[in-house]
């Protein structure tokens, strides 16, 4: 980390501590919206880090948006944070100056034709608060990016299973702004992957902190679990696997920072989800596994960040989508260029 | 609470060259080595190998030049080894004096151990073993038993180490002795040794290993002389000497290449069958890989910046030692073909070769236990 970044993960730290707690995870998990610690974001800049500061954004890069994601993964935040950061990128990428205020993701069955938008759309999150949703279309190879407004098109509300937003959007002729893209045309798909891994790398390392406090507070037998040698060697993987998570989202984004000058950041994201989804099946069971049965109620805040990584190792492709498309271009270049593939980059 | 450091660590644009060198030597010099016999990577020695390797001055490559060394980048060496490691070349003679005991002579050593060793082992016409574990102390290595009894200008060397890879191949031996006994503190009294392997009162049995072939012995010491001037560090100071080499033991790119020979073997054999369930667990073993890659490359900067990843080190080495061992079985699974001695095609050997070896990959360098208990340590829970 550079002392920008340094500093830029203190002060995420502290606006999360101070903003995010049990009272506003379980509101949010009701349908409220938090305007209080979308309003320190934004007042901070945090919702706009991939933005340009020409189109009123933070011009940061990947590597500055991981630490935001990561912290908000680990503190649970809710809210569309990592939705609008990716809108913000592809809007930007495409030249579109990004509307104020918190924007979504749109992936669905779309069609694109004199301007107008058609279709419809599932687990769209946070489409209730959001006043516009990005979505892209393809022809022949040529992606554009969609600045759509949401107005008349909510059909429906539901939650994925961590209480978060996912609604339903049904368009019919609806004006958009659209423009071409450099982009390739999975890379609402890929940036979103990429944003989850950041995100489920936070929560990984709340599942380790938050399992080695318990481990020490909690005694049976006449001492704290902890010290039984069965409960720190499962704490111990946990760790493991965090960090590996964590490893894999820097180097993502690293190489999503140096997209465009001939370089496809898409093998570095495919393995930032894959880790996080291999990682997240262990470090939530083992995390469960030492908690007990107050880590199995309601009452108890760990669920927060273990739903959570169920439901985003799932979204924007899972482990096993990114494994299959990165396991078939391997098996494509052949054995012998592996190494050399692996050391290229 | 942060709790392990990976930063990442880009390699410089100057080992481009240098990567490319050392592909066009493996290229020629393991042009006529069957998968299998690859497969072994640093458990594989050839002298002349190693002779070939100091030749291109790729031993020894960070040391200072006095001692024969080449003071290049800790980053030049880490392309080479990974190099030869993802070749399968034959690294075994002199990687412990490459790896371990080189360094470790340059921190604790006498000058006139240095001169010794040093050039010698650059040079690939001296190898090294570490002589650490004994019948009683394994995992437990403060049980070490071998006495060095203070006698006339040296120390009387009673006892057994065992396990101790490449002996009957090896010149020296940098051993950890009990110099000293204190029931209340079993760390203290631990020193190590350089012992020339030719003093007379040594014995040297190899031990079959369960693929048949030698590769680790017993060394039996029997009134053995070893001079004063072979001390090495001080006194009583062999339990932090050996905890510091062991950081460089754990983290390097050995620890999670030792099974790629059979993922490129593996994605040979997939070349011609396909199917969708083995795109999927190719790429997870790409993902896995590519992730320790960059986490040993990360343990590599931090050894280079003069910090001191002892912890990550294990992280890595622990991950490593799963993901060498999820291989074997995950081949096993994908494909199911028979694993073989040297007379099946080349996946079924490569197979029959690390099924075989893999149970070691979680037991040499620190059993799997002992670095979780050394990262739940790290944790904050012991
Ligand atoms: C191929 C190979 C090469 C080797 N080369 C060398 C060498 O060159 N030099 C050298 O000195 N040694 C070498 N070793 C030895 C290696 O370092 C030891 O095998 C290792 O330290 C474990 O010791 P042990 O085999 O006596 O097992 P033990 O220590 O008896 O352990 C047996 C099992 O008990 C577990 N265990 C032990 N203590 C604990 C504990 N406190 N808590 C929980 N579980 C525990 C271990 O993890 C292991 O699973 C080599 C071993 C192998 C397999």
């Amino acid at each position: 980390m550079n002392e920008f970044q340094t500093i830029l993960a203190d002060s995420v730290a502290r606006l999360m501590g101070h903003e995010v707690d049990r009272h506003l995870l379980e509101a949010a998990e009701t349908g409220a919206f938090p305007d209080k610690l979308w309003a320190a974001l934004e007042a901070n800049g945090l919702t706009r880090i991939l933005v340009p500061e020409a189109m009123g954004g933070t011009g940061g890069t990947w590597s500055d948006a991981r630490i935001v994601l990561s912290a908000a993964g680990k503190a649970s935040a809710p809210g569309p944070i990592a939705e609008t950061l990716v809108a913000g990128f592809l809007l930007a990428q495409a030249g579109i100056t990004p509307p104020e205020g918190p924007l979504t993701l749109i992936e669905g069955e779309l069609t694109l034709a004199n301007g107008t938008l058609s279709g419809t759309a599932k687990h769209v999150p946070w489409a209730r608060a959001a006043t516009h949703g990005v979505a892209m279309v393809s022809r022949h190879g040529a992606s554009q990016v969609l600045l759509v407004p949401l107005g008349e098109s909510r059909a429906g509300e539901a939650d994925n299973i961590a209480r978060e937003p996912r609604d339903s959007l049904t368009f019919g002729n609806v004006a958009v702004q659209a423009a071409a893209t450099a982009l390739p045309e999975n890379a609402l798909r890929l940036y979103g992957a990429l944003a989850r891994a950041c995100q489920m790398a936070g929560a990984l390392d709340y599942l380790t902190t938050q399992s080695v406090a318990y481990a020490n507070e909690r005694s049976q037998f006449g001492k704290p679990i902890g010290k039984f040698q069965a409960i720190q060697q499962q704490l111990a993987v946990l760790s493991t696997q965090a960090a590996a998570a964590g490893m894999a989202a820097s180097y993502g984004c690293a190489s999503a920072d140096k997209a465009g000058e001939g370089h496809d950041p898409a093998f570095e994201i495919a393995i930032a989800k894959i880790r996080a989804d291999d990682a997240a099946g262990i470090a939530t069971s083992i995390a469960h596994q030492v908690h007990g049965a107050i880590g199995f109620t309601y009452e108890h805040a760990l669920h927060f960040a273990t739903r959570r990584l169920w439901a985003w190792r799932a979204e924007y492709g899972a482990g096993r989508e990114w494994a299959k498309w990165l396991g078939a271009g391997v098996i494509a270049r052949g054995a012998d260029n592996l190494w050399s593939d692996v050391t290229a980059r | 609470m942060q709790t392990f450091r990976f930063d990442l660590c880009e390699l410089p644009e100057e080992t481009k060259g240098l990567r490319n060198d050392v592909r066009q030597f493996l290229a020629r010099e393991l042009a006529d080595v069957p998968a299998h016999l690859r497969a072994l990577t640093w458990s594989g020695s050839d002298p002349a190998f190693s002779r070939k390797m100091a030749a291109q001055g790729w031993i020894g490559m960070t040391w200072p030049k006095q001692y024969g060394g080449h003071e290049r980048s800790a980053f030049d060496r880490y392309v080479v080894i990974e190099e030869m490691l993802a070749a399968g070349a034959p690294v075994g003679s002199h990687w412990i004096g490459d790896r371990q005991s080189g360094p470790l002579l340059l921190r604790f050593g006498t000058e006139e151990q240095r001169q010794l060793i040093l050039p010698k082992v650059a040079k690939g016409e001296c190898f090294l073993c570490i002589g650490m574990s004994e019948p009683d102390s394994g995992s437990d290595l403060a049980a070490t038993r071998t006495r060095a009894d203070k006698v006339e200008g040296g120390y009387k060397v009673n006892g057994t180490k065992l396990w101790t890879s490449g002996a009957h191949r090896a010149h020296y031996m940098i051993a950890l002795f009990r110099t000293h006994s204190d029931p209340q503190n079993k760390h203290a009294g631990l020193t190590q040794f350089l012992v020339d392997l030719k003093t007379p009162g040594i014995t040297i049995r190899p031990i079959r290993d369960l693929t048949g072939h030698a590769h680790f012995n017993e060394v039996v010491f029997e009134d053995v002389f070893v001079p004063d001037a072979m001390l090495v560090g001080s006194e009583g100071s062999g339990w932090g000497q050996v905890t510091a080499e062991l950081a460089y033991e754990r983290s390097g790119p050995e620890r999670y290449l030792s099974s790629f020979i059979l993922l490129v073997e593996l994605i040979r054999r997939l070349e011609q069958e396909g199917g969708s369930e083995a795109e999927a667990e190719i790429g997870r073993l790409v993902a896995h890989l590519v992730t320790l890659r960059q986490m040993s490359l990360s343990v590599a900067g931090m050894l280079e910046a003069g910090e001191n990843p002892a912890l990550e080190a294990s992280v890595v080495k622990d991950l490593g030692a799963i993901y060498e061992q999820d291989m074997a079985l995950k081949a096993h699974e994908m494909i199911g073909a028979m694993p073989a001695m040297g007379d099946g095609d080349a996946f079924e050997n490569v197979m029959g070769q690390i099924t075989q070896i893999s149970p070691s990959f979680s037991l040499r360098g620190g059993t799997r236990e002992i670095l979780r208990g050394i990262i739940a340590r790290g944790l904050g829970l012991r």
